[in-house]
């Protein structure tokens, strides 16, 4: 392997609060990180530290105040995603990078099994690859014991257990390159913790990396195969 | 991923002495949807005009990717060739459908005139094609024969709709498609919008005010304050991320249901 | 009308052909020969050539006042009053007959200020005034057919923005027109507009060919007579040179067709002319009867003569 599937080069975030006086908020100073496929890899430090931040750099979902964040694609070509363009983020999370949140984002009248099956249709809309994304949703539904009669409704009613659930099923539909989990447990239980616990393990032995943040750090030991403490990402303030 | 549909440049515009769009350049590619946000008079409105070819620009240009000629300026083509690229690869969904349908025209002849206008001289098919379109926009066909007059109003929207797609268009222009909505039918409107998108590989540059409808459909943001474009980026890093001062008031006054 | 109020003299710039012509005009009072001055009708003729150089489109002019109101064929009588010589002979006709108010009218006004020769013969007539009619009996080359027209725009109903409706000319989208059409089988199952149906005119401009039934339409087509079209109150003046297209528009499945009736005209018994249904009595009877009525005159004549033996010699 030569370069790292994911490496993190001097990265540094701070908040600039342009409505409260223009405070900055520094939360990460010089952050290096590198993870390979098949790593695990579970951030650590008391809340407030960083930790779904320096998940969402790596998403781009937050925009790097400096440094270098390299995610290699499907084609093996290394991106850097504090500079790529709008376009090639947008291919590489549809192909190379999921993100499980926390909370469902609710999409109005669209039902729990079309919203999970929709990564693997995407572009792509014959019947057959309908069918089989619908397959695949079902198989992920069983085993995360969504009840059928739940699969044609939008998960907009759903408990906060189930939404978080289908969300994870969403993300994991498809196998990606590089998986960032933020606190995707919080609130289920221990038979359902368990099949997300056997999913990510499948997930990495298929050659996936992932870098997770568990509120549980029970969860956490059974699934790691590396601890980063994010607060030695603080610098020396 | 070859090359971008729609290229603008230093489009801007000034209406006596209010310059309500400084120097503004953007790409859209194929199958992207862009969502321009702003409060009133922020200028989205003037910039989806000037691109759209309805508003004359001062300066700059706007080059489309053309079916036949490949790329091409649109503002230095004819308002003959405008006209036809606007009603046929184009699509433009107002935030009034009166402004867009004929309200006292039957909503199968709103569907089909397009199509007439580009020849097509059966009633039959012309007949199919409008039973076939208001089933897609989930309007019942049996109401082919009704004047949008008696629709209601998320019916008029999704048959405005209706109307632009239906001679498959790849680039839809849209000015705040569900404001004045019911909330439940504003929902509506927007799951059809995204399926719809997705579907055909429509790109749009959607304007709005609702940044929760931006989030929903689009991929990509721009946030315009006075005439200027103050933030750009991918729609989550615009809203989670928000790195102008405007952009992280308008993202702070937003209620979360 | 008092003769007192209109006091129009003949303007100063005149050649000697109209100094003549201004000479017979004296024939009603103080009245220019056929009404309008000499600079109006410079102004119209200017439009009409204009008109009849792009076939079908509609020229602006500057309608004037006339002494009957908007309606009752202000228009058409600007364009006869703009062409008319001394020397030709004028037919006007209302519903294709002779002898209705708005006919007797006109022929009137033009027998009083002009003073040319009037008559209901088809054939005879150099000029025939028209309104909601084209005569039965073929037309013929160096005969201009002058129609009263309403309304000149065939899109206005469903746009009414004129300056929209003139881009559209101009830039030939007339997917408009069509859905017009299509209004019309989506409601009745067929096309119902039976009058003002409209034509295509010469591959390039759509055009109200005024509201004649559309059994007339077929006759525009190469008709070898020139068509003048004058709307007064809307200030368009169109044309249709001799021999040019003119075609009804239609959808392939749904074609364009004229009317036919079962009846024959209970006078001549023609069963090729345009019947009007006429309700002769409170049980309600009826019949059919030509509406060009020198059509039915001429072949009730003919019939008569027929079956009359005629005088040996």
């Amino acid at each position: 392997m030569s370069t790292p599937l994911l490496q993190l080069i001097d990265v540094s975030k701070h908040f600039t609060l342009h409505n409260q006086g223009g405070a900055t908020l520094r939360v990460l100073d010089h952050a290096n990180l590198s993870v390979d496929s098949g790593e695990c890899v579970i951030l650590q430090a008391p809340s407030g530290m960083g930790k779904s931040t320096l998940l969402k750099l790596i998403y781009a979902s937050y925009r790097a105040s400096s440094g270098r964040i390299c995610v290699r694609d499907s084609a093996g070509e290394t991106v850097d995603v504090t500079t790529a363009s709008a376009q090639t983020l947008v291919r590489l999370r549809r192909e190379s990078m999921a993100y499980v949140s926390q909370f469902l984002r609710v999409i109005p009248r669209v039902s729990a099994l079309d919203l999970i099956a929709e990564p693997l249709i995407d572009s792509v809309d014959s019947d057959d690859a309908v069918k089989c994304a619908h397959d695949a949703a079902k198989a992920l539904l069983s085993r995360l014991s969504i009840p059928e009669r739940l699969w044609h409704l939008p998960p907009a009613t759903f408990s906060g257990g189930e939404q978080q659930r289908i969300n994870i099923a969403r993300s994991l539909i498809k196998p990606k390159a590089l998986v960032l989990l933020d606190e995707p447990t919080a609130s289920l239980d221990r038979a359902n913790t368990g099949v997300v616990v056997q999913l990510i393990d499948e997930a990495r032995a298929q050659g996936s990396a992932i870098v997770g943040v568990f509120h549980d750090s029970e969860v956490g030991a059974s699934v790691a195969t590396r601890y980063v403490n994010v607060a030695d990402f603080r610098g020396s303030v | 991923m070859s090359a971008p549909l729609l290229q603008v440049r230093d489009v801007s515009k000034r209406f006596g002495d209010q310059l309500a769009l400084h120097s503004t350049s953007f790409d859209l590619w194929p199958g992207e949807i862009l969502a321009v946000v702003g409060e009133s008079g922020s200028g989205k409105t003037t910039l989806l005009n000037l691109i759209a070819a309805r508003l004359r620009s001062d300066s700059g240009s706007v080059h489309f990717d053309t079916r036949d000629q490949g790329l091409q300026d649109v503002f230095k083509m004819t308002q003959a060739e405008q006209r036809l690229l606007a009603r046929t690869d184009w699509g433009f969904v107002h935030q009034h459908a009166a402004d867009g349908l004929r309200m006292d025209v039957s909503a199968g002849a709103n569907v089909g005139e397009r199509l007439m206008g580009l020849g097509e001289r059966h009633y039959g098919r012309l007949r199919a094609a409008a039973t076939h379109w208001l089933q897609r926009v989930e309007i019942d066909p049996s109401r082919i024969d009704d004047a949008p007059r008696n629709f209601s109003g998320g019916m008029r929207q999704r048959l405005q709709i209706a109307r632009n797609l239906v001679t498959k268009p790849r680039l839809v222009f849209m000015d705040e498609p569900t404001s004045g909505l019911d909330v439940s039918v504003q929902a509506r409107l927007l799951d059809l919008l995204r399926q719809l998108t997705r579907q055909m590989q429509l790109a749009a540059v959607i304007v709005t005010h609702d940044l929760a409808v931006a989030r929903l459909l689009s991929q990509r943001m721009m946030v315009m304050q006075k005439g200027v474009v103050v933030e750009a980026g991918l729609t989550d890093q615009v809203l989670d991320d928000p790195q102008h001062a405007y952009t992280q008031l308008l993202v702070s006054s937003v209620l979360q249901p | 009308m008092s003769q007192q109020t209109i006091e129009v003299h003949p303007m100063p710039l005149t050649t000697p052909q109209e100094s003549r012509v201004a000479e017979m005009s004296a024939l009603d009072g103080e009245f220019n020969f056929a009404y309008l001055d000499e600079r109006t009708k410079r102004m119209i003729r200017r439009a009409l050539l204009k008109a009849v150089a792009i076939p079908g489109y509609q020229v602006p002019f500057g309608s004037r006042e006339m002494p009957l109101p908007y309606g009752w064929g202000t228009g058409g009588i600007q364009v006869t009053a703009s062409v008319i010589g001394p020397n030709d002979v004028l037919k006007v006709i209302d519903q294709g007959s002779d002898d209705t108010v708005n006919a007797v009218n006109i022929r009137r006004f033009f027998e009083r200020t002009t003073a040319v020769r009037t008559t209901t013969a088809t054939l005879e007539a150099t000029l025939i005034q028209t309104r909601h009619r084209i005569p039965e009996t073929p037309l013929q080359e160096g005969q201009v057919l002058i129609y009263q027209v309403p309304v000149p725009e065939p899109m206005q109903r469903l746009e009414p923005r004129e300056a929209e409706t003139r881009m559209l000319h101009g830039l030939a989208e007339y997917g408009l027109m069509h859905v017009k059409l299509y209004e019309d089988i989506a409601r009745y199952g067929h096309i119902a507009t039976t009058y003002d149906y409209p034509v295509l005119v010469n591959d390039r401009y759509i055009m109200s060919p005024s509201p004649i039934p559309k059994f007339d339409n077929p006759k525009m087509h190469m008709n070898p007579a020139l068509q003048l079209f004058g709307a007064g109150r809307e200030k368009r003046i169109y044309a249709v040179p001799p021999y040019t297209k003119v075609e009804s528009l239609g959808f392939e499945d749904h074609p364009f067709e004229v009317q036919r009736w079962d009846a024959a005209c209970a006078l001549c018994g023609a069963e090729d002319s345009f019947l009007d249904e006429i309700v002769t009595d409170d049980a309600g009877g009826r019949m059919h009867v030509c509406s060009d009525s020198h059509y039915c005159e001429t072949r009730q004549q003919a019939q008569a003569a027929i079956s009359s033996p005629v005088e040996a010699p």
